[in-house]
């Protein structure tokens, strides 16, 4: 998860977090990260870019993004897939 | 009716930021506009981590916007309006989403793609919620943006309004903002 974080960071120009600073259960939304609509959708874009994977249903956002944890779960199951 | 009165200005150019015609700072020449845009927020704001997410234009509007208004405003922010002009538009981060597009449209860069959104990133930072408008000229036009701070200070949409000229294309940039007030004639 510490690449991922990396990623985030890096994706999201996060300059004044440090990857290692993010909580693998901390919200990465509202109260947690404070990330907002357009840090979505650059998550998307990582997704995408980084891992080739694409979210087929725009429903499961809230659940994929929920923490570091969540993304990294969904990515695996879908490397996994592939 | 009130006159419209300068109260206060930022100039920002050459890396070098003024307040009302004092050298506030200087940063290095060999600074590129990225370097030297987080050099000043660090110098002159810091502890607002969306700046980091800006495009150039904002960022420089912000900063100066920063800048200027180290001092209370004589007008609650609901009455602040901002009426900004420059030259390039947005062409500058136009030009960096068109790049991105070839593979990732990129979100973050995508809406900065207009000029106005200069305004929304300071009327964000101190609640200003008064009337806007950006116009794109060749040169300031004085006495058009006067002119028009003057009619909504005669209609009473607004008591004060930042005004002036946030240019940037490539590593080329200026700033000039002015704070005007109303001021009322008994």
């Amino acid at each position: 998860m510490a690449a991922l974080k990396a990623q985030i960071v890096e994706q999201l120009n996060l300059q004044e977090v440090k990857p290692e600073e993010i909580g693998d259960d901390q919200p990465l939304f509202k109260e947690g990260l404070g990330l907002d609509s357009i840090d979505a959708l650059e998550l998307i874009v990582l997704l995408q870019q980084n891992y080739n994977i694409r979210i087929a249903n725009p429903d499961q956002g809230p659940e994929i993004f929920r923490s570091v944890r969540t993304m990294a779960e969904f990515i695996t199951a879908h490397q996994t897939k592939q | 009716m009130g006159e419209v009165s300068i109260t206060a200005s930022c100039i920002i150019r050459q890396h070098r930021i003024y307040r009302n015609g004092e050298l506030l700072w200087e940063a290095s020449q060999d600074l590129n506009l990225q370097d030297f845009l987080r050099a000043a927020y660090d110098r002159f704001s810091g502890q607002y981590p969306k700046f980091h997410k800006m495009d150039h234009l904002c960022k420089l509007g912000w900063l100066a916007a920063e800048v200027l208004l180290k001092e209370p405003l004589n007008y609650p922010p609901a009455e602040v309006g901002l009426i900004l002009a420059n030259k390039s538009a947005s062409l500058d981060t136009d030009l960096r989403y068109y790049d991105t597009v070839k593979e990732f449209p990129s979100p973050a860069l995508f809406v900065y793609t207009l000029p106005n959104i200069v305004m929304g990133e300071i009327s964000i930072r101190h609640g200003f919620k008064g009337e806007n408008a950006f116009f794109t000229l060749d040169h300031f036009d004085t006495e058009l943006v006067m002119s028009y701070v003057q009619q909504l200070f005669d209609e009473n949409a607004i008591g004060a309004a930042l005004c002036g000229w946030v240019e940037v294309m490539n590593e080329q940039y200026e700033v000039i903002l002015h704070l005007v007030e109303k001021e009322n004639k008994l």
